[in-house]
């Protein structure tokens, strides 16, 4: 069975570093790459009864945007390198979703970028790569 | 073009009434005479008693819809409430779906619009007249309200109106046009048309300048009497911030501090009832002699029905079809579900909530007692208080007499609970505004404005008259969508049926 590595991007430096890393070991290896882009989100946020109403059109937007501007570059980028990969777009809590992802995947690597600032924000609430690095299900690298 | 000359001219009177208060006083004596000469009529046949008694039909026609519906669906509000609350975690929901409304967002915006003054004042007048029984038929009328809004929430989703952009319109309006037009039935774009106008009279109203209002009366009890236009300036500032100016981000400070707020008010009154332990079996001991008996209130038996039946209507809306507009954004293939997550919404609010209010006014001995007879003290036809205070000064007396701060938070829960019920009713008015005059960006501002500007109106002038109107309007809501519901009940019955049927067989599965 072949490799699958999964690469959480949100567009940032920090998990571009991550991607490059998980492209140079997915050359090695011959394992394949699935971009996960996961947006924040909260069933039990509360929202105005117009934000109700205009919710389902704004996911549309969210979602476009998400894969215009982040996900579809990275992909080409990816399978530019000669790398087999796809990618998924997700709402949710960003740790949990990345591990709902790659259970049902079938993932066998994790990459996280890490920025490395350590606010205390992070301390107190955990950043999400500090999270997967205690929930994740398959080996997980952080990238700095 | 003639929208923006509207929207000038209704701007110009807002200014005048800013800059003269004088004049706007004289301008109040003259809108309350033509008001009360005009519309005196509707409000009196609105609140008309049954003849040969106190009880208004209105209350009754709310009352007999809630218990049809209850034995309709079979006592579904106890039947599915365990399901309810399934839904409400999201343990139906397809993760797929995430990022769409949930079930709990329908839910809490729909209480936002219902949890407020009711709750907190309305409680007290209805204990303070029909004594502590009030509370025990408050009770039952709001179990039995769980079923009317399951009727019309679940159509409000069945029959909304879905547009190409992805945004949704749904209510009475839309169930009785669709629902009617599909049943063959006659008459429902009329009475569409009907309830829009109703709905917007009450969105003024009701969900505006009665708000407004009671918000300035509170805020000036703390901080000594001041002109109501200056709370009505503020109030209408930031309204028109939100709504016109799309500053999304107060709403949602608002949205999110009023839950807590809603928490903190039921934590306080829990904390309360506690420390008073050794008293909760004795008031519910009042509580359902009084409700039979009277316990010495005027109209005995009768009259404490009257006051809790009344109490449980005005506050969770059950019937008037409101809710059914904020409910119907939920995204969901089954209807039927948000009418189970809707019928939280009376047991919140009024089974919850007011039984609190009620709990801590009689625990804490706010309403005296002749020790001869046992029988509550009154005085025209009110108990006497310990305080002597009523309404909402009732309430905060009690409070007070446990927690000594606690009259503050209660002052800002007050105006935020206002605040957030008039940014649901300005949604609910324009919705039904729309409805009419159809979709457009200068339409919708041009009720908006009207809006904003009814809320100073509301906070300034003493417009009893008004003020009754759109109390009547609220109620009239009801009378155009039980009719409605009466008629298109069947269709929620064969929902309700096919899905138990999956729900049982294991088509409709959990993900959770």
């Amino acid at each position: 069975m072949s490799e699958k590595y999964i690469v959480a991007c949100d567009g940032s430096p920090a998990s571009e570093r991550a991607l490059s890393f998980a492209v140079k070991q997915a050359q090695t290896t011959g394992a394949s790459i699935l971009i996960a882009h996961v947006l924040e989100w909260s069933p039990y946020s509360f929202l105005t009864p117009e934000e109700l109403e205009e919710r389902h059109k704004r996911r549309g937007e969210e979602l476009d945007r998400a894969k215009k501007a982040v996900v579809d570059t990275l992909v080409k980028s990816v399978s530019d390198e000669g790398v087999k990969v796809d990618s998924v777009i997700k709402y949710g809590h960003v740790a949990e979703t990345l591990v709902d992802i790659a259970e049902k995947e079938g993932a066998t690597q994790m990459f996280i970028g890490r920025t490395g600032h350590s606010s205390i924000a992070a301390r107190v609430f955990g950043s999400v790569a500090v999270i997967m690095a205690q929930i994740a299900p398959v080996p997980c690298t952080l990238v700095p | 073009m003639q929208n923006q000359k509207f929207i000038a001219g209704v701007t110009a009177i807002g200014l005048a009434l800013l800059s003269a208060p004088a004049l706007a006083q004289s301008i109040d004596e003259s809108v309350n005479q033509m008001f009360a000469s005009a519309t005196g009529w509707f409000v009196s046949f609105i609140f008309s008693p049954f003849p040969g008694t106190a009880f208004p039909w209105i209350v009754g026609w709310l009352v007999v819809a809630a218990t049809i519906f209850t034995f309709y669906f079979v006592f579904i509000q106890f039947r599915a409430f365990p399901h309810s609350i399934s839904l409400v975690k999201g343990d139906y929901s397809d993760p797929n779906d995430a990022g769409e409304v949930s079930h709990f967002q329908a839910l809490a915006t729909a209480l936002s619009g219902t949890v407020g003054l009711g709750n907190i004042a309305g409680v007290a007048v209805a204990v303070g007249i029909g004594g502590p029984g009030a509370t025990f038929w408050m009770i039952l009328a709001g179990l039995m309200g769980m079923a009317s809004k399951f009727t019309e929430c679940t159509l409000g989703v069945k029959y909304r109106n879905e547009y190409e952009d992805g945004t949704v319109s749904g209510g009475p309006m839309y169930y009785l046009t669709k629902g009617f037009a599909e049943r063959g039935l006659p008459g429902g774009r009329f009475l569409a048309i009907l309830f829009s106008v109703f709905c917007i009279l009450g969105a003024l109203g009701g969900g505006n300048m009665f708000q407004a209002n009671q918000a300035h009366q509170q805020i000036s009890g703390i901080f000594g009497g001041y002109p109501g236009w200056i709370t009505g300036v503020i109030f209408a500032g930031v309204v028109f911030a939100v709504i016109v100016g799309g500053l999304k981000s107060i709403a949602r400070v608002t949205e999110k501090v009023v839950p807590f707020m809603g928490v903190m008010y039921v934590a306080a009154a829990l904390i309360i009832i506690i420390v008073n332990a050794d008293k909760i079996g004795w008031a519910f001991g009042q509580i359902f002699t009084g409700a039979f008996t009277g316990l010495g209130v005027a109209g005995g038996m009768v009259g404490a029905l009257i006051q809790g039946f009344k109490r449980a209507a005005f506050s969770n809306e059950a019937g008037v079809g409101s809710a059914a507009i904020a409910h119907s954004a939920v995204r969901t293939k089954e209807p039927i579900t948000e009418g189970f997550v809707s019928l939280l919404e009376p047991f919140i609010d009024t089974v919850v909530i007011c039984t609190m209010t009620a709990l801590v006014i009689i625990i804490t001995g706010q309403l005296t007692i002749d020790a001869e007879t046992g029988n509550y003290i009154t005085e025209g036809g009110r108990i006497v208080t310990a305080s002597g205070a009523s309404g909402v000064g009732l309430t905060s007396a009690a409070f007070e007499s446990a927690i000594g701060w606690f009259p503050y938070v209660l002052a800002i829960a007050v105006v935020l609970f206002a605040f957030s019920t008039m940014i649901s009713w300005s949604y609910y008015g324009l919705k039904a505004w729309t409805y009419l005059f159809g979709e457009g960006k200068n339409k919708e501002i041009a009720f908006k404005v009207i809006f904003c500007i009814f809320v100073i109106i509301g906070a300034a002038a003493n417009l009893g008259p008004v003020i009754d109107f759109s109390d009547a309007a609220i109620f009239a809501m009801a009378v155009v969508n039980i009719i409605g519901l009466y008629c298109l009940m069947p269709i929620v019955k064969r929902e309700l049926n096919s899905y138990l049927e999956r729900l049982d067989s294991g088509v409709i599965k959990k993900f959770k």
